[in-house]
């Protein structure tokens, strides 16, 4: 047990740092800090330089196209990706339908999509709640209804409403969760289907958050026709590839690297911020919530080592990744917090009201320009990718036998 | 990186273990309780003769096992398992820490003696007036003689030896003149008032008068940064002490709430428990990591940080789980005769021992949030 890291993983870190330094596209930054929209090849940008470099994908199997990295190399990616401020890669390709597919899916599907998602060829959305189904997300009632084509192939014709369906005004496909047998009790009866979402029939329509984001929508789905080619895994059995992409949503949802940078801009700003005649970061008070902060986060920087080691050692992300979940968006929410109130009165001005990107009527410091937005629009994540209380549920019934 | 044990480390664990499951169960604890001297003399010898493990964190020179840190937490976290009465935190951690730390011919002397279970060792620093300032000392060494009095010694009335700390210069809470000072626990002019605590183990008011100090009792003149270092180790040891308390407290209430029943079912069935526990498991799971951070980091630039970090999570970990296991065993949980409650003593000490929560905020923050 020790916590140095080898002569081979300091050469990494040096060769991750100088890749990011002269590969990374800093515009976006600069985009992010005048809060302009993101355009979609904003968003992939940084993708497709790292798929150029073959480091897209680092946690898939090598087979894949994974970079076979051990649990160290990869934890040195996420703090050196987040100490550039580098922009998050998408998630609902690489992180959830990739792994999926690669673990339950044909070789038919995965000669077509594995590549595509690497390539950012295809950009993925998620259609798994309803706006009846959140928590209870087994109660969806999506309807998929197999039927005999004219051209005497299967299909699928698909008729219902998903929603926070995030980034799909950009999607070219989604993965879905639908019911396949109405009759069977509420998980047997699911199926996962990959949908083109240039199918007819699909709407999509915006819904705008807190913060004024465009980052979430309603999907509807109309009549539209899905080849049963395009089915991940059995029949009704889609509650199983659900589960585990859960599973493996959580584990990345714990966020360390992404904190502690943060951690480090929120007291830069409390050290550059007057707080009657001295510096926020020297009132006792605020000064206590940034310590609490940092122990917490170290608390679960080091429960998520333990449970890397642990996973390196053969065990898949279990339900102990749960507790990573409600941890790290936890502590996310209270970056926020203190954030928002280091910003002080400055919290309060909506810096879209200002004009995209017009930095001519910017107010107050820089800083505190994007608090309230990101303040609000955080609170999703005790709440996405099953709220913390269904992680509390998930614990107690995997872990404790509850 | 590295979070796995040796195969040695787990087999000391596993023999600990063994032999307190067979000997050290609950009721022969309280046994010893009971008796009022705070520690069964038998077990000290078990640890030092059949078992051989007072050896496990000193080098093969000494002829101990050649271990350290990791060593001293995965034996400290199975004698919080069992919640432990001898003072192996006093005798190994802190006095031979202290010893390992000053070298030399009276390391050579005095730590195989500590090995083989002759010689405990009592920590004579904390002071009436001190709180929890290692620095803040009343208790002084003048002309050979030392005068004073020190605070809650656990383990005074079986040590052979008090390793003490007394002001030689400057004010009551200067960094400099603060001497660490090794004396026979029956020298001259050395009395005490004997007590229990209320988890069990014995301790002390000492009392100096005029008590004859030589140089062969001075392990250093200049010692604060060193008494630092050591408890600092004692706290990370402390800390996996605490984690093996919590766990069997976390364990017993997950058993209770599935047995016990109320309105027609367990209530480990109803949601509100279910949550509760759910939290105690993730305080549990943070403290354990947080322990080896802190373990991992003894030997490091960042040790003071990494402790007091450690010790604020394990200290809230402490009360949080503790309070919850009695609350979750109900009336039962707030008697004498059920390990629950006792296991919420020694937790409720450990909170505050070597420094609070609010202590180890403070001194984090005096190393790493300068304004």
């Amino acid at each position: 047990m020790d916590l140095n890291f080898s002569a081979e993983d300091v050469a990494f870190r040096e060769e991750v740092r100088a890749f990011i330094r002269d590969h990374y596209p800093a515009y976006l930054n600069e985009k992010i800090d005048e809060g302009e929209e993101m355009a979609k090849e904003d968003f992939l940008a940084w993708h497709k330089v790292l798929h150029e470099k073959g480091w897209i994908s680092p946690a898939w199997p090598v087979e894949y196209g994974g970079t076979g990295w051990t649990a160290t190399q990869r934890y040195i990616w996420s703090e050196e990706t987040a100490r550039a401020d580098c922009v998050r890669l998408m998630p609902f390709g690489l992180s959830m339908v990739g792994p999926v597919i690669y673990t339950f899916g044909t070789p038919e599907q995965k000669a077509k999509f594995l590549p595509r998602i690497r390539s950012g060829e295809d950009w993925w959305c998620q259609g798994y709640s309803e706006p009846g189904s959140g928590s209870d997300l087994a109660s969806l009632r999506t309807r998929a209804e197999r039927f005999t084509g004219d051209d005497g192939k299967e299909y699928y014709r698909v008729n219902g409403q998903k929603t926070w369906t995030t980034m799909a005004q950009h999607a070219d496909w989604g993965f879905f969760l639908v019911r396949t047998d109405p009759a069977a009790k509420m998980q047997e009866g699911i199926s996962f289907l990959l949908i083109d979402m240039k199918t007819p029939g699909i709407t999509v329509r915006p819904i705008i958050t807190l913060g004024g984001e465009h980052e979430v929508n309603e999907v509807w789905l109309e009549d539209v026709i899905v080849p049963v080619e395009n089915r991940v895994f059995h029949e009704n059995k889609g509650w199983t590839c659900a589960k585990f992409l859960l599973a493996h949503e959580r584990t990345g949802i714990a966020g360390v690297a992404a904190s502690k940078r943060n951690v480090e801009r929120i007291k830069q700003v409390a050290r550059n911020t007057a707080d009657g005649g001295d510096a926020l970061l020297a009132n006792p008070f605020f000064k206590r919530k940034v310590a609490e902060l940092e122990v917490d986060l170290a608390a679960l920087e080091y429960t998520e080592l333990r449970t890397l080691a642990g996973e390196s050692s053969g065990k898949g992300p279990g339900p102990e990744s749960s507790l990573l979940k409600i941890k790290g968006t936890e502590i996310q929410q209270r970056l926020t917090e203190l954030a928002l109130e280091a910003a002080g009165t400055y919290g309060a001005p909506y810096f879209r009201s200002m004009g995209e990107g017009d930095n001519s009527f910017a107010v107050g410091p820089d800083s505190a320009r994007r608090t309230a937005p990101v303040y609000f629009n955080m609170r999703k994540t005790s709440i996405y990718g099953g709220s913390n209380e269904i992680q509390r549920n998930i614990i107690a019934k995997m872990v404790l036998g509850l | 990186m590295d979070f796995n044990f040796t195969e040695e480390q787990t087999m000391l664990r596993d023999m600990l273990s063994r032999y307190l499951a067979d000997t050290y169960n609950f009721d022969a604890r309280q046994k010893v309780v009971h008796g009022g001297k705070g520690w069964n003399p038998a077990v000290w010898q078990a640890f030092a003769e059949e078992l051989g493990i007072l050896g496990a964190s000193f080098s093969e020179a000494h002829g101990g096992l050649g271990g350290g840190a990791i060593e001293n937490m995965v034996l400290m976290e199975e004698m919080g398992r069992a919640i432990v009465l001898e003072p192996y935190l006093s005798t190994v951690v802190i006095g031979g820490g202290a010893l390992k730390h000053v070298g030399g011919a009276i390391a050579d002397a005095v730590i195989p003696s500590i090995i083989a279970g002759t010689t405990r060792i009592a920590f004579a620093a904390y002071e009436p007036q001190g709180r929890f300032y290692l620095n803040d000392l009343t208790t002084t060494l003048k002309g050979g003689q030392l005068n004073g009095h020190k605070a809650v010694v656990e383990g005074a009335a079986h040590a052979t030896h008090l390793l003490v700390t007394a002001r030689t210069a400057g004010g009551q809470r200067d960094a400099g003149g603060v001497a660490l000072l090794l004396i026979p626990a029956d020298a001259k002019g050395i009395t005490r008032r004997d007590y229990l605590t209320v988890h069990g183990t014995s301790a002390s008011e000492v009392y100096f008068e005029n008590v004859a100090v030589g140089a062969e009792h001075v392990l250093r003149e200049e010692a604060l940064p060193l008494i630092e270092a050591v408890v600092d180790e004692a706290t990370a040891a402390l800390c996996a002490e605490a984690c093996g308390v919590l766990k069997v407290l976390h364990a017993t209430t997950l058993d209770y709430a599935k047995q016990r029943k109320q309105f027609g079912k367990a209530i480990g069935d109803f949601q509100v428990i279910q949550h509760r526990l759910v939290d105690m498991f993730m305080e549990v799971e943070q403290a354990v990591s947080m322990t080896m951070m802190a373990t991992l980091k003894l030997d490091t630039a960042e040790r003071s940080a990494a402790v007091s970090m450690a010790k604020a999570k394990v200290g809230k970990a402490a009360k949080f789980v503790g309070q919850n296991a009695v609350q979750i065993h109900g009336g039962i949980g707030i008697t004498q005769e059920l390990a629950v409650g006792h296991y919420f003593k020694r937790a409720t000490l450990i909170e505050n021992q070597f420094g609070s929560v609010d202590f180890h905020l403070s001194r984090y923050e005096g190393i790493a949030l300068a304004a």
